[in-house]
């Protein structure tokens, strides 16, 4: 009786808040599948970026292939094949085969990511490092990765928020993620537009905290009047 | 081996139907959303203030959620607000949505590169905004933006996956249907994988060329390869 | 006479059927000022790297210190490579490092020096190149010779038997260029060992020992600056000379006074 007489904005916000409060545990779901996927196609891509630049013919051969197969595909698709493959053979909860599976997809965009800023910091910051007696590795590890990392940020934080985003696929593997709240609050609400629009507006919320986090850290680390910029 | 071989073949026809349906939901997704993107792209670089923030706040709000959220809300949500729409159509709409914004911020970096000296000389000889955005700077910002865009049809491509959890009748709603037929969903969804590299590679290859015939010869803004 | 330092013998190099250089001997000796002149694309900076392994010459023998450098059994590329100091035209100084940092981690990453020793030394170098007041700063905020002088230092620290310098000052513009000079100098007369490739003809005159002509991947003509520049065997010689002094030399005379 009480919530007739509450005028219509009040009782939406009332409704969001409640929507926002079902969802959240969904949202560490979402989160805590983008904190897996994210650092895993991070070292993966870094491993197999190096592999790119450094390896030998047929290293690089392979992945270039890699990077071709696992880009030329959906990532929906891509999701389901390796979920099938690492839910065929280790036994490991949607949450996992599913986490680590969108971890292999980004991977192979991050290799892509890192093999640019590798590349853009050039042969002849290796060629000094080798000229003061520097081996291989350790010119990578001192001087090509720190510049190099530094340079990814930007286009990394792009790929993190498409990680983001991308962690919604999850939701088709039955991860209780907050599309997969939303959904059920729409089923139970038959407030379908509500429930997905909150969805939608945590999304945002997000998508666009992650993007300020990583400007941020992209300022910090900013080497002064660097000529690679 | 040569039994997948054999599932592929006979799968084929029913694939190349699903094939149709996924180039249908990116061709209309792309066109729609070049009206969508140039419209707003122009919105938020010449706009009024209320324009300029509508333009952002669909730019933003678009890219900022997944696309299968976007989805959900269109097919899902928008009945709940009085208006039902059939798959195909909330397939439509929320692709060209999508790709709208992506779009947007493509033509917006290349309006923005022609720079504002092309607007003053048009002004200059006394053509008015609007013809000075249609006659001067639109012919150029259309062909520099082609690197970067080109790469837009090929992500919506790939994009347009995700409408089968909506179960539009597309390349993977099929192989859904053969995974649970065959109960080789592993087999299934290789076979259709192979058909989304196909397509990628002829649309990439299309692109690359119109890349390199759209290019003018010496043309380039400065500090940024054309 | 003093102890050759480092000895290339028959050195060729080619990349498919372009020849680099064919057959180029040559022996540093302790102290020596060596100055390699000749036209853009007859192999000097290369034949620089290939001294410092950096780039693996085709044949041919390299030693230093008496051992030969090149059998790949004496020793490792990377040791050979800290006795061997080598500035670059273009500085290629780390750009994520502070001028400090840049001298230092050759000491602490290669030399494992502790961290507050290596400090000390990177210190000292750049007190010999007059650039302690800039240890703070990054590559990008310093102008293009006190960039080349941070590498010169970075070099230095690692205590060189022989430092290598592939046209130091051809990037610089032309008011930096007397900085430079001047900390090589300093070098020749404290006694190190140098092998300089150089377009600075004035640089060459006073404080080389000896010069080398090459041209077209050879050594055309090698002697004292006085013998090439007032009496030289080949025509071909007197007349590239006399281009670059016109071209260089101007600046020369300003610099040594």
């Amino acid at each position: 009786m009480a919530a007739a007489i509450l005028p219509p904005i009040l009782w939406a916000l009332i409704m969001l808040i409640e929507f926002i409060r079902y969802i959240a545990a969904g949202t560490v779901t979402t989160l805590a599948v983008t904190l897996v996927a994210l650092p895993l196609g991070l070292v993966i891509g870094l491993a197999f970026a190096l592999a790119h630049v450094y390896g030998g013919k047929v290293l690089t051969q392979v992945m270039r292939l890699y990077s071709t197969l696992m880009r030329g595909m959906p990532p929906i698709l891509l999701l389901f094949i390796l979920y099938f493959i690492i839910s065929g053979s280790i036994n490991l909860s949607p949450f996992w085969a599913g986490s680590i599976a969108l971890g292999v997809v980004s991977s192979a965009y991050q290799l892509e990511i890192l093999r640019g800023a590798i590349l853009s910091v050039g042969g002849d910051q290796m060629m000094a490092a080798r000229a003061i007696g520097m081996s291989r590795l350790k010119a990578i590890r001192y001087v090509i990765l720190p510049q190099a990392l530094r340079l990814a940020i930007p286009p990394w934080s792009n790929e993190a928020s498409i990680v983001l985003k991308d962690s919604s696929l999850v939701y088709a593997l039955g991860v209780a993620e907050i599309l997969r709240r939303a959904q059920q609050l729409s089923a139970t609400t038959q407030q379908p537009f509500m429930a997905f629009g909150t969805a939608a507006l945590i999304y945002f919320i997000l998508v666009f905290t992650a993007n300020r986090l990583l400007d941020y850290l992209a300022r910090r680390t900013q080497i002064p009047a660097n000529p690679l910029g | 081996m040569a039994e997948w071989f054999y599932f592929f073949y006979t799968a084929l026809p029913a694939f190349l139907n699903g094939a149709l349906v996924t180039l249908e939901l990116t061709a209309v997704g792309v066109l729609a959303g070049f009206v969508l993107g140039l419209a707003s792209a122009l919105g938020r670089v010449y706009g009024g203030r209320w324009l300029r923030w509508l333009a952002i706040g669909y730019i933003e709000l678009f890219r900022g959620t997944p696309l299968l959220v976007q989805l959900f809300l269109v097919y899902y949500g928008l009945p709940g607000l009085g208006l039902t729409l059939d798959r195909m159509p909330s397939a439509f709409i929320a692709l060209a949505l999508n790709s709208g914004a992506y779009q947007a911020e493509y033509l917006r970096g290349s309006i923005l590169a022609i720079g504002e000296g092309q607007m003053m000389a048009g002004r200059a000889i006394g053509l008015s905004r609007w013809q000075t955005i249609r006659y001067i700077i639109l012919p150029q910002a259309l062909r520099l933006a082609i690197p970067a865009w080109s790469n837009e049809p090929v992500s919506l491509l790939k994009s347009t996956a995700v409408a089968f959890l909506i179960a539009v009748p597309d390349l993977m709603t099929r192989a859904k249907a053969l995974a649970v037929q065959t109960y080789d969903p592993i087999g299934a969804y290789i076979a259709v994988a192979v058909i989304y590299l196909a397509m990628v590679y002829v649309l990439d290859a299309f692109l690359k060329l119109l890349e390199e015939r759209a290019r003018i010869p010496g043309y380039s803004v400065e500090g940024k390869k054309a | 006479m003093s102890q050759p330092v480092l000895v290339a013998q028959n050195l060729t190099k080619t990349y498919g059927n372009n020849v680099i250089f064919r057959n180029i001997s040559l022996s540093v000796n302790e102290r020596d000022t060596i100055v390699i002149v000749g036209p853009s694309g007859t192999g000097k900076s290369t034949l620089l790297r290939c001294l410092n392994l950096l780039t693996k010459a085709d044949s041919g023998k390299i030693w230093l210190d008496g051992v030969e450098i090149t059998d790949p059994t004496c020793c490792s590329e990377d040791e050979c490579r800290q006795r061997i100091g080598m500035v670059f035209q273009n500085f290629l100084l780390f750009n994520h490092l502070t001028a400090l940092d840049n001298v230092m981690i050759g000491l602490t990453k290669v030399k494992k020096m502790p961290k507050e020793q290596a400090r000390r030394k990177a210190v000292e170098e750049l007190e010999r190149v007059g650039l302690v007041d800039r240890a703070g700063h990054y590559p990008g905020q310093l102008s293009g010779g006190q960039q080349q002088r941070v590498a010169i230092a970075r070099a230095l620290a690692m205590e060189p038997r022989v430092m290598l310098f592939d046209e130091p000052t051809s990037a610089l513009d032309p008011e930096l260029i007397g900085e430079v000079l001047a900390v090589m100098k300093q070098l020749a007369r404290e006694g190190m060992t140098m092998l300089v490739v150089t377009h600075e003809m004035g640089f060459a005159r006073e404080v080389a020992n000896r010069m080398i002509f090459m041209e077209k991947g050879q050594i055309l003509e090698e002697g004292t600056p006085d013998d090439l520049f007032e009496r030289p065997k080949y025509e071909r010689t007197r007349q590239f000379l006399w281009k670059i002094a016109e071209l260089h030399g101007r600046k020369a005379p300003e610099e040594n006074g």
